[in-house]
């Protein structure tokens, strides 16, 4: 069973955020770089599909600048199999739908049964591209899997959702999202580790691909970023003193229902 | 010509989602500010007489796409409905609710448009004749003001975040032809909870816990919220020791929240945690520890033993509430 991992390496959810002089974009000097979190359960859940089944493939597919080659070699030392960037300044500065179409691309080039995808990115929050990436393959989503089970040409997956969990069935090829819970991420071995360096990692650009620039990244962007700013800062508070703890209690009550007015 | 606001009314089990008249009432906004008309479109089975309900929030014309074969939710079923009534129906912005329905849809039906999409957002406006978008963004850190494209303009709204505004219209319902196409889901069984119960997202009043809470036993949270009528949340410590479910998470990996009140005990306040309900309007913290970081964020802090000052506050309530 042949599997694709949508990978996108993003700044570690520590980081201090900087807007940048253009306004448009945040400051990347001193960003850690990591596995985008929800992509971890990603790339573990493909490699138990590949034990599970027995055997098959599991290829990383990553857009991005080649500092992204750390992400996937760290998916590959995990037990992937291959490894495949694209890394084209064209590409850059576009927004889900443009990296949608030139991930959809390069997976043609891969076959493979099952796609697996974070369900959102931590950096951006667009929860669009694994989606639009199915569209534009023509195969079906589940999104928000926290238990998934392939019988056969079918997989079964448990969904979150508000209120609960729904339990579906799809036909394959087809690409479901990860949601917490659904896994725990193996770490990378030291053997796994030395294996990762030798394994195929191969670049494509746009033209690889068959992508014009003006499909993709900023060019292509049908949703633009103008500006950004910080949200407004919250006022300072107040400690709320007293004797015991029943008078902390009473004066925080006092102060929510006349002060706030939210009880 | 594109016209109008085509609003996506979701319904769940028979009820329209929170977000569903949220979506409508900034519809109507936004119809209003444009000057053309509002069209809310309802999607299920044997919901005709529920659709009805649209025309309370201002819309002008009503769609019900009521049909057996979308009884249950399934991105085919509803992506192929939903294409056909856009492009019937021409309209220049279609907003849905950001629920986990609405994200999956939202984002399927962008592609198959190839039109720009604005996920999550928390405030809209018209500039000119471009939808402009403000949207979190470095799980909310920053807030990113989008530009969207396309026809139509697809928005998907942060649930819990705008304003229900109702606005009287006398609209019929209309029914739409239903063709769902090619539908390779099916649903085999659905795991939910009594409908009573909030979700976190949609919850006006949160009590939550953390590792203060010592263990799973959060039963004084659930008899604070119960009297609040707010629902319990926790944070990734909690779900992480294995106390709470991580349905119940708050935080950047958990839902995000926008309560009027947010009660964190026993939550010492990582950036992670306010990712989730740093846009709360009210924030209490309650912690034994005075450097725990969230009194820096919190409206009203008490540095106590939770345990003893939890219930102290229920009874407190309980109290004003006789």
């Amino acid at each position: 069973m042949d599997i694709v991992v949508l990978l996108k390496q993003v700044p570690d959810t520590e980081t201090l955020i900087q807007i940048a002089p253009d306004n448009a974009s945040i400051k990347t000097e001193d960003v850690k770089w990591v596995i985008n979190p929800y992509d971890e359960f990603a790339v573990e859940e493909a490699l138990r599909i590949k034990e599970a089944q027995g055997g098959g493939k599991v290829t990383i597919v990553t857009m991005g600048p080649e500092r992204a080659v750390e992400s996937i070699r760290t998916a590959l030392a995990m037990g992937a199999d291959e490894g495949l960037l694209i890394d084209d300044p064209a590409a850059e500065g576009g927004d889900a739908l443009g990296t949608a179409k030139v991930l959809a691309a390069a997976i043609r080039g891969v076959p493979c049964h099952v796609i697996v995808a974070g369900q959102r990115a931590v950096d951006d929050d667009c929860y669009q591209v694994p989606a639009a990436v199915a569209a534009f393959l023509g195969i079906p989503q589940v999104s928000m899997v926290v238990k998934e089970q392939i019988q056969d040409d079918k997989i079964v997956c448990e969904c979150t959702m508000e209120g609960g969990a729904v339990v579906v069935e799809t036909e394959l090829p087809a690409l479901f999202t990860t949601q917490k819970g659904i896994n725990e991420p193996r770490y990378a071995s030291l053997p796994g580790i030395m294996k990762a360096k030798k394994k195929p990692l191969a670049r494509k650009t746009l033209a690889d691909l068959g992508i014009k620039p003006s499909e993709a990244g900023e060019a292509g962007a049908k949703c633009r970023v103008m500006n950004l700013t910080f949200p407004p800062e919250r006022s300072p508070g107040k400690i709320i003193h007293g004797e015991t703890p029943e008078a902390k209690a009473a004066e925080l009550v006092r102060l929510l229902r006349e002060e706030a007015k939210v009880i | 010509m594109a016209r109008g606001v085509l609003v996506l009314a979701e319904q769940f089990e028979g009820r329209f989602r929170k977000v569903a008249y949220e979506a409508l009432s900034e519809g109507r906004r936004l119809a209003d500010a444009l000057g053309e008309p509002l069209t809310g479109v309802v999607l299920g089975s044997g919901v005709e007489a529920m659709a009805a309900e649209l025309a309370n929030y201002g819309a002008d014309k009503i769609l019900a796409g009521d049909d057996p074969a979308l009884a249950d939710y399934t991105t085919d079923a509803y992506g192929n409905v939903l294409c056909d009534i856009v492009k019937d129906h021409d309209p220049k912005i279609l907003l849905l609710g950001a629920s986990t329905r609405g994200k999956d849809l939202s984002a399927r039906l962008s592609a198959r448009l190839d039109t720009g999409l604005a996920m999550d957002c928390i405030a809209l406006r018209i500039d000119g004749n471009m939808a402009v978008a403000t949207r979190p963004m470095f799980g909310g850190k920053v807030l990113a003001e989008v530009a969207i494209q396309g026809m139509p303009a697809v928005v998907a709204i942060r649930p819990n975040v705008m304003e229900v505004v109702a606005a009287q219209k006398a609209t019929a319902v209309e029914k739409v032809p239903v063709n769902v196409g090619a539908v390779r889901t099916k649903v085999l069984e659905k795991k939910l909870e009594a409908a009573a119960k909030v979700d976190l997202t949609e919850a006006d009043i949160i009590v939550s816990g953390g590792r203060g809470m010592g263990g799973p036993d959060f039963s004084l949270l659930e008899q604070l919220a119960e009297v609040l009528g707010g629902t319990v949340g926790a944070s990734r410590s909690a779900v992480d020791e294995g106390w709470r479910p991580h349905s119940d998470q708050v935080g950047q990996t958990g839902k995000v929240v926008s309560p009027n009140l947010y009660v964190a005990c026993g939550i010492s306040g990582a950036i992670q945690h306010l990712a989730g309900m740093g846009s709360s309007k009210y924030i209490v913290a309650i912690n034994k520890d005075p450097e725990a970081p969230i009194f820096k964020q919190a409206d009203y802090g008490i540095v106590e033993d939770l345990f003893k000052v939890v219930p102290a506050i229920t009874a407190e309530v309980k109290k004003f509430m006789a």
